[in-house]
């Protein structure tokens, strides 16, 4: 049993590292740049090389990264807070393959050229079909089982349209992004991709962070929390809107990374006593750190080869997810 | 069961014509690089039909041409229908297509992909060989050699970055690799020792300082693939961006003669 760490310790250190990475992934790439280099040369906004590198090519991929990854914690850590199922997650769920699906009409069919923001816009669409679905069909009362097959069902049907899609496209190379939109990738995103997706990535996270109250009340069941005052319906209004506008403007610009909003709830629930109002910042945190992390192990791994994100979550992320049903099958089935 | 029965069928009744005449009669290409070069050197009558990319004005520098063929979609079955004594393939046209073809006991002949001058002269001779119309190679191989001989080689060589799709770039070993450099160019993929189709990531790219950057064909609807062409840092750095229809250098036939001059034309400002 691992003891709960003083909230303040725990938020200082994963900030600390979350910093740090940040750091590492702005020295990593291609490009051999010296560290004193790279620095000035991003700090100072000269007009070299290096400058444009660092500024236009390194910093959007960091912040992307930090910004996403603190997007999947926190709305894993909102979903099994707000479903009351500690296998909800975006990526398992179809939240964000259904929000590749709406990214990838837009982006496709040459709407997004028109009008840029059809790209978030599309995809937050596409994330809120996926929870409306999941809902009518699981319920907020049905069992983690019914949750996770819905899940299978709206995941596997938004990859297969994902992909009938690209696969119908005339462009020659809209069939070889299928990999991208089902796996996930930060490579060569520029500071125009960080600009369309920032502001609703922010306003997702308006509306997840201060539900922590609300979820702490309704661990003890939805009538004891009504009775605490809590507004079941504004939450439910806000867990849903907030997941998918913060998970739809990530995956519209860095495609469907999984297993990220699964994984930190979890490992950061001991830490913070199980209390889903510390729960979600943590996960905050931890997410952008273990994104982060991933982005500098997938250049690290295969500099020349865009190894897509997906793949290094999913080969830490499904492994966990198989022990989490075996240790929770009892209680689960 | 249907297979094994037209095998059987096919193995009685499909004598393979070609041994007999050298010069095959019924022609057909399935590939678009083959396409080209038959509709190059084939006589009037001898290519019965072209696939349909061969009309794709975006992929194919004869879409023209190729209008006065009947297209066929590469699969075995129309393929084999049209009773050809020679097929024309590419080196990876679906082995499973050109495996099926052979059993049917039909001639399939394929070509490699070029990767130099000296392969698209090799490869033009060799069809003009299966074709049996060796002159017409020849003519077709003076006139590529000829305007390789008209291109003035400048003294200081601009660098130009090849930068297509997803960051691909050419190498040394590649057939635009050879076509640029005989335009008076030096090739920045091969003087960063990259190989014949790699990847050349955008950082390298902007501190490589090409002197121009070829960017591949802009298609339409748009792709993720191309945004890249589009990304900030390629504008911010100021580079000169040109570019060249895939069509004209994608097949190494002899017509990547016009690859050449548009290239060598590109150098005039640059230099």
């Amino acid at each position: 049993m691992i003891r709960p760490v003083p909230f303040g310790a725990l938020m200082g250190a994963l900030a600390a590292l979350v910093m740090l990475l940040f750091a590492i992934s702005l020295l990593t790439g291609p490009a051999e740049i010296g560290t004193i280099d790279s620095l000035t040369a991003l700090l100072s906004g000269e007009e070299s090389a290096t400058g444009i590198v660092m500024r236009e090519i390194r910093l959007p991929r960091a912040i992307l990264g930090l910004m996403i990854g603190a997007t999947l914690g926190l709305s894993g850590a909102a979903l099994q807070g707000y479903l009351r199922n500690p296998l909800a997650e975006p990526g398992l769920l179809g939240v964000s393959g259904a929000a590749a699906l709406g990214a990838v009409l837009a982006l496709y069919t040459g709407l997004s050229v028109l009008f840029p923001l059809a790209l978030p816009l599309m995809a937050l669409l596409g994330a809120i079909l996926a929870t409306l679905i999941l809902q009518s069909l699981a319920g907020l009362r049905g069992g983690a089982l019914t949750l996770i097959l819905a899940g299978v069902a709206v995941s596997s049907l938004a990859g297969a349209l994902t992909s009938l899609v690209l696969n119908l496209s005339p462009n020659p190379f809209a069939a070889v992004e299928i990999v991208f939109w089902l796996l996930g990738s930060l490579a060569d995103r520029s500071m125009e991709h960080l600009a369309l997706a920032a502001p609703f990535m922010l306003a997702g996270w308006a509306m997840l962070l201060p539900l922590g109250r609300a979820l702490d009340a309704l661990t003890l069941g939805e009538d004891a929390a009504r009775t605490m005052g809590v507004q079941v319906a504004r939450v439910r209004l806000l867990a849903v809107l907030g997941t998918a506008a913060s998970v739809g403007a990530a995956t519209a610009v860095a495609g469907a990374i999984g297993f990220v909003g699964l994984i930190v709830p979890h490992v950061m629930r001991p830490l913070v006593g199980a209390q889903p109002s510390r729960l979600l910042p943590a996960s905050a945190l931890a997410g952008a750190a273990l994104l982060l992390a991933a982005d500098i192990a997938v250049r690290l791994i295969a500099p020349d080869r865009d190894l897509k994100l997906g793949v290094l979550t999913a080969l830490v992320g499904a492994p966990f997810f198989l022990w989490l049903v075996f240790r929770t099958r009892r209680t689960l089935l | 069961m249907v297979r094994a029965g037209l095998i059987a069928l096919c193995l009685g009744l499909c004598a393979p014509a070609w041994a007999d005449d050298p010069a095959p009669q019924r022609v057909v290409s399935i590939n678009l690089c083959t396409d080209q070069l038959a509709m190059q050197l084939a006589r009037p009558g001898q290519l019965l039909s072209v696939s349909r990319i061969a009309r794709d004005p975006v992929s194919s520098a004869m879409a023209e041409e190729a209008r006065g063929y009947p297209i066929n979609t590469g699969r075995a079955e129309d393929v084999f229908l049209l009773a050809p004594d020679l097929v024309l393939a590419g080196q990876f046209t679906d082995p499973a297509t050109v495996n099926l073809l052979r059993r049917l006991g039909i001639r399939v002949e394929q070509i490699p992909i070029a990767r130099s001058l000296d392969d698209v002269r090799d490869t033009t001779r060799q069809m003009g060989r299966w074709l049996g119309t060796e002159d017409a190679a020849e003519d077709a191989i003076a006139a590529l050699d000829a305007t390789i001989a008209a291109i003035r080689q400048p003294e200081t060589r601009p660098r130009m970055a090849l930068h297509y799709a997803n960051s691909y770039t050419s190498g040394a070993g590649s057939l635009p690799n050879a076509i640029l450099t005989v335009a008076g160019f030096d090739n920045i993929g091969a003087e960063l020792g990259l190989g014949s189709l790699s990847r050349l990531p955008l950082e390298l790219l902007v501190t490589s300082h090409p002197d121009i950057v070829l960017q591949g064909q802009v298609y339409d609807p748009p792709a993720r693939a191309q945004e890249i062409q589009r990304h900030p840092a390629v504008r911010e750095a100021a580079l000169r961006r040109e570019h060249l229809r895939d069509a004209t250098w994608v097949c190494g036939t002899p017509l990547v003669q016009d690859a050449i001059r548009a290239l060598a034309a590109l150098r005039e400002p640059a230099e």
